[in-house]
């Protein structure tokens, strides 16, 4: 038995959160200003996500948590410890077994229900922050639907790149009317934002939480003679093979070998245990 | 002929101070206004006001909008007023730095304004930039530079472009030869008259500089602590000037 309250928060707070949780989903894509309240982690941790997570956590919840899409980093770990010792909750590892899901800059490759929540941790919330450095300014051009400045960003990539450069924290307009940052997940997640789950996004430092209710229209910004493309490494995952996932490259060597593995850690793992072998996977030993 | 911008009774006051007051005039499609009178007569709070910066205490301002007619663009809501600031109205400020997005290279900076009224086709952005540079004769080469790079003049001719791409019928200008040198100073103010003859624009020019009203301005106003004091041509103005102040500045400017 811990002494904390359940899930660390105490209830009023949590009310607070939940409330600012309801408003972002019935306003998609808004930032609902709430009042962030310090938690036993540094800003950057996922101060925000921890706290979304916490309304949202009920006694019966299984939680995870990914970092990078790895559930076996600092940050994950640490997390998924920290309810672990305040909610006492059951957590996994499996992306279908879990209600609860939190997450810092993936979004897992097993598709999501109806039945979870998908929460981010969020450093910057606002797409506009540094083409307008103004939070005056750029409330205004929320309220007002002013999003020219957005597409200023993709003309410069291309103009310095010859493509859209953006690779991740790819800007979106959720239900025809918000421009969201989805927070600095690549773009290769971003055709996965529209989803039968919940998925909630917490700003900390920010004091900000939005939301994408489930199958909510997102559309990533882009030209019409420069489509938006979901890009990824042109290499199937070397240890399961799969060749529809966002890898990691990973240096193995100081003589230019590398490997390229899939973010998601459970997905891998998964798939390994059906028997699917990639180009370094050990040699199956003879049963 | 109705008039594109029509101001009626303007005042604008900062606590008990006057900022300007009693400030009526019409303006006519193709017309440029010049706006004279020492530093703190109220020109810039006027353009300001007129301009939807700063919001005038009395008056009305008129403007001829496409759709609807002659409208107060007072009276107008925060988004109309927003959208014909990135349409139909531009503005030029004094110091190009206030009116550029310095981040952002000359090509985007032209660039914004299309996509703010919905341009997204890249290809069609960049070939409209360019044309703008070189009519404001920036070299196509410098279009991926960053304004940072650019000189003062160039710097101004930049903001002029970003401003006139989209084609408004009205410019408001503050000051816009100030802290350039002379011979940049006359190939921008002869850049101007071109424009402003070309696309038949309506302009306000405020300025201290009587060389550039002379050039630029069809009808003069002369203002002194916050009062329309003279008003009338430019060279009747200028040449048989009735008020003591405007007397003294017209006497005031140096012969070389």
């Amino acid at each position: 038995m811990s002494d904390y309250n359940f899930a660390y928060l105490d209830e009023q707070t949590k009310r607070m959160i939940r409330r600012a949780i309801l408003k972002g989903i019935a306003v998609p894509g808004y930032q609902v200003p709430f009042a962030s309240r310090e938690m036993p982690m540094p800003y950057g941790w996922g101060t925000g996500g921890v706290q979304v997570t916490a309304a949202c956590l009920t006694p019966e919840d299984t939680l995870k948590v990914i970092d990078q899409g790895a559930d076996d980093t600092t940050n994950a770990v640490s997390i998924r410890k920290f309810f672990e010792k305040t909610a006492d909750v059951a957590t996994t590892e499996h992306t279908d077994k879990a209600s609860v899901i939190q997450t810092r800059h993936r979004i897992p490759e097993a598709p999501l229900t109806s039945d979870q929540i998908l929460v981010y941790q969020v450093p910057i919330p606002e797409p506009l922050r540094f083409l307008e450095p103004r939070e005056t300014e750029t409330r205004k051009m929320h309220a007002l639907e002013e999003y020219g400045l957005m597409h200023v960003k993709l003309y410069e990539d291309i103009a310095r790149h010859g493509n859209i450069a953006t690779a991740y924290a790819y800007p979106v307009k959720v239900e025809g009317r918000y421009v969201m940052d989805p927070s600095p997940i690549p773009k290769f997640d971003n055709p996965k934002l529209e989803s039968p789950a919940i998925q909630l996004f917490g700003a900390g430092r920010e004091q900000r939480i939005y939301a994408i209710p489930p199958h909510t229209k997102v559309v990533s910004l882009d030209f019409e003679d420069y489509p938006f493309d979901p890009s990824k490494a042109d290499h199937p995952c070397d240890l399961c093979g799969a060749s529809h996932t966002y890898l990691d490259e990973v240096i193995t060597d100081d003589a230019g070998g590398r490997m390229f593995v899939c973010s998601d850690t459970d997905y891998c793992a998964s798939r390994q245990a059906q028997g699917h072998r990639g180009r370094l996977s050990p040699k199956e030993t003879a049963a | 002929m109705t008039p594109l911008l029509s101001v009626r009774n303007l005042a604008k006051h900062y606590g008990a101070r006057i900022g300007c007051t009693d400030v009526g005039f019409d303006l006519y499609p193709g017309e440029v206004l010049g706006i004279v009178g020492e530093s703190g007569s109220g020109k810039s709070t006027l353009l300001n006001c007129l301009a939807g910066h700063l919001e005038p205490d009395t008056g009305e301002v008129l403007f001829d909008t496409r759709s609807d007619g002659p409208r107060d663009t007072l009276k107008m809501s925060e988004p109309e007023r927003r959208m014909l600031g990135r349409t139909d109205w531009a503005f030029v400020h004094q110091n190009a730095r206030d009116g550029l997005r310095m981040g952002v290279s000359a090509g985007g900076n032209v660039g914004e304004r299309l996509m703010a009224v919905g341009a997204r086709h890249y290809g069609d952005i960049r070939a409209q930039a360019t044309d703008w540079l070189g009519r404001v004769e920036i070299a196509e080469d410098r279009i991926d530079d960053r304004p940072s790079a650019f000189s003062g003049g160039m710097q101004q001719r930049l903001q002029i472009a970003r401003n006139l791409v989209t084609g408004p019928r009205l410019v408001f200008m503050d000051e816009p030869t100030g802290g350039l040198d002379v011979s940049v100073q006359a190939r921008l103010l002869d850049l101007l008259r071109g424009l402003v003859r070309e696309m038949g624009l309506s302009a306000i020019i405020v300025t201290h500089d009587l060389a550039v009203v002379r050039l630029l301005a069809d009808r003069l106003m002369v203002m002194k602590s916050g009062h329309v004091v003279e008003q009338g041509l430019t060279d009747q103005v200028l040449d048989d000037p009735q008020h003591g102040y405007t007397q003294l500045l017209v006497s005031s400017i140096l012969q070389v």
